[in-house]
């Protein structure tokens, strides 16, 4: 089998540095709209200021976005491990033309943590309302008035969310997961060297590992960084349904990224059973994510509890009903759309459906992760503007940069993969 | 009545597909091809259509699905309302799992006894087995010889010339 070399051409990089540029103009200008208007809101309500219901500060919806996007993002970067381990654990095949694709996604994880510690590091209070010292003191100062914003229910989850502890286990995810990303990634390159079924034995074990640690650590990151948004509330699904969201994001890009390298004249040998099988992936787990939402949705809704459905009626009628379009959309785009145009057969054999519906799918899990994060924070002030697409923007540009940098470092067909054969002769 | 059919035995998968080409190129009609296992890509070759089985899938699976919503909304909204968890009577969330549930039952069904109709597939089925070696390690081509034929000389040397390492002749009684 021949190496096939990506070639990023520098004008290809231009265009996501352009992607990057626009992002932060249009960022700036929304961050120079919202302070004035802001500012403008509080001048002429001061007395609602003082009271605390100000129209939230510009830095607040920015740590928001870059919350959003670095969790949205980080989470596909995983998947792409993820899906590589899955790979190699089930001895498929069929996918080794395309293992490439996910294995690059991951050099994104290192950013991804960067910007995570730092965003929290800096923006931590106006993301996360159970950094406040002040829910944790039953008293005030003096000992023995009770403190009114004492908040018992918050105060008997410190012992899991507190800053350090936090701060330990988000180290402790991106450390775990560059490491077995690195790992794998080198027995890979090595493979192409050296040949052998070795790294590829090797690789199986190691995936194993990884396995065992993201089934762990993709549900923990998901309380951590999205569901102790909203601290009161929690949910045993949410793991789950972070989970569904990520992978799914992260197939609708691994599909994305080949069609696009094929259609660029790369991957010469991926024919319409290998996008056949990812059509597959994308259309069945756009309805497993459906079931876990279902799931989680029926559940609150059915036992009415007031503790847990304020996550939902803040969703929907809640907020003044800010939220209600993206709930609808939310399903409509997530699941009614995929499932309907990726039914048939040739619909998933073919280049511009498969397109149409992962473009789809990356902005309505986009907005998922918005429904997510936006109503336990903003509330009403959140929305749509410029500092939300020029942020998305922003991400989208480094991620496209490091991904793509990490196609062009290997040949993009594994050469020595013992199973390379297999994958050229797939048949469905 | 009877038929005559020559039966030509392969031992090779790839022989054998490029045989069914070459046979079917020469303008031969092919009966059937008998395998131990499903061969990949032999469809293409044999130019059997494409099954229709999955609009079926869809028709019983939107029937089992109007079927539910209907049934449930009817019973609950209509027929004998009830207040149920303080719900509305007709609460679409609390529906969904049995639309889900009659959706994938009338799919499958449906599927399967159209597959049973389809194929003729009943009990008291015969099947004429040409050559028992087609539920081990050969493949049998069977090409039926049209009424009038009795020189099987030409047939005979198309499928030897293809790779077959035996032809035989059969007569079925149908």
């Amino acid at each position: 089998m021949t190496e096939e070399r990506l070639i990023i051409s520098r004008k290809t990089n231009n265009k996501f540095f352009l992607m990057i540029a626009i992002g932060v103009v249009l960022l700036i200008a929304g961050i120079i709209i919202a302070a004035l208007s802001g500012g403008h809101q509080a001048e002429g309500h001061g007395e609602a200021a003082a009271a605390g219901h100000e129209a939230a500060h510009w830095s607040k919806r920015l740590y928001m976005n870059l919350w959003l996007n670095n969790v949205y993002f980080t989470g596909i970067a995983l998947v792409g491990v993820f899906f590589v381990a899955v790979q190699y654990v089930a001895y498929a095949g069929w996918s080794v033309l395309i293992k490439r694709i996910p294995e690059a996604m991951g050099y994104y994880l290192p950013i991804g943590g960067a910007v995570m510690l730092i965003t929290f590091l800096l923006g931590g209070h106006d993301i996360f309302h159970w950094t406040h010292d002040y829910l944790y003191n039953q008293f005030l100062e003096d000992g023995v008035t009770p403190n009114p914003q004492y908040d018992p229910i918050i105060a008997g989850k410190a012992p899991y969310l507190n800053f350090w502890f936090f701060l330990i286990r988000m180290v402790a995810y991106f450390v775990l997961w560059i490491l077995f990303f690195n790992w794998l990634r080198r027995n890979s390159l090595n493979e192409d060297l050296n040949g052998g079924t070795n790294y590829y034995h090797k690789s199986i074990r190691i995936s194993a590992m990884f396995l065992v640690v993201f089934g762990v650590t993709s549900s923990t990151s998901a309380w951590d960084w999205v569901l102790s948004i909203d601290t009161h509330w929690f949910s045993t699904m949410f793991g789950w349904y972070v989970f569904a969201s990520w992978w799914v994001s992260g197939l609708a890009v691994i599909t994305l990224a080949v069609i696009i390298l094929k259609q660029n004249g790369y991957l010469k040998m991926v024919n319409a059973n290998h996008l056949h099988d990812l059509g597959k992936f994308v259309f069945a787990f756009s309805i497993f994510w459906t079931y876990i939402w279902f799931s989680q949705f029926m559940l609150v809704w059915y036992a009415n509890i007031p503790e847990e459905s304020i996550y939902f009626i803040e969703r929907l009628g809640g907020n003044g009903g800010h939220f209600k379009w993206i709930f609808f959309v939310n399903l409509l785009i997530n699941f009614a759309f995929p499932f309907l145009v990726l039914m048939t057969r040739d619909a998933k054999r073919q280049m511009i459906m498969l397109k149409i519906v992962t473009i789809a799918i990356l902005i309505g899990h986009w907005l998922d992760f918005y429904l997510m994060m936006m109503p336990g924070t903003l509330r009403t002030d959140a929305g749509i503007g410029f500092i939300e697409i020029g942020t998305t923007l922003i991400f989208l540009g480094v991620f496209l940069i490091t991904f793509t940098k990490g196609l062009t470092k290997a040949s993009l067909v594994p050469v020595n993969h013992p199973f390379l054969e297999e994958s050229v002769h797939h048949h469905v | 009545m009877t038929k005559k059919f020559v039966l030509g035995i392969y031992d090779d998968e790839d022989v054998l597909l490029q045989a069914i080409e070459n046979v079917r190129a020469a303008g031969t009609k092919i009966y059937e091809v008998f395998s131990p296992y499903p061969i990949h890509g032999i469809d293409d070759v044999l130019g059997i259509k494409r099954s229709r089985l999955p609009i079926v899938a869809f028709f019983c699976g939107l029937f089992g699905m109007s079927f539910a919503l209907w049934m449930q909304i009817w019973m609950l909204g209509f027929d004998w309302p009830m207040i149920i968890g303080g719900k509305p009577h007709i609460a679409l969330p609390a529906f969904i799992p049995v639309t889900f549930e009659l959706t994938v039952l009338c799919s499958a069904f449906g599927m399967v006894i159209t597959f049973f109709i389809v194929t003729k597939l009943k009990p008291s089925l015969k099947v004429n087995v040409f050559d028992k070696r087609s539920t081990d390690d050969k493949y049998v081509m069977a090409i039926e010889v049209k009424e009038g034929v009795t020189d099987i000389s030409a047939l005979n040397n198309l499928l030897r010339s293809n790779g077959a390492i035996e032809v035989n002749e059969k007569e079925v009684t149908k």
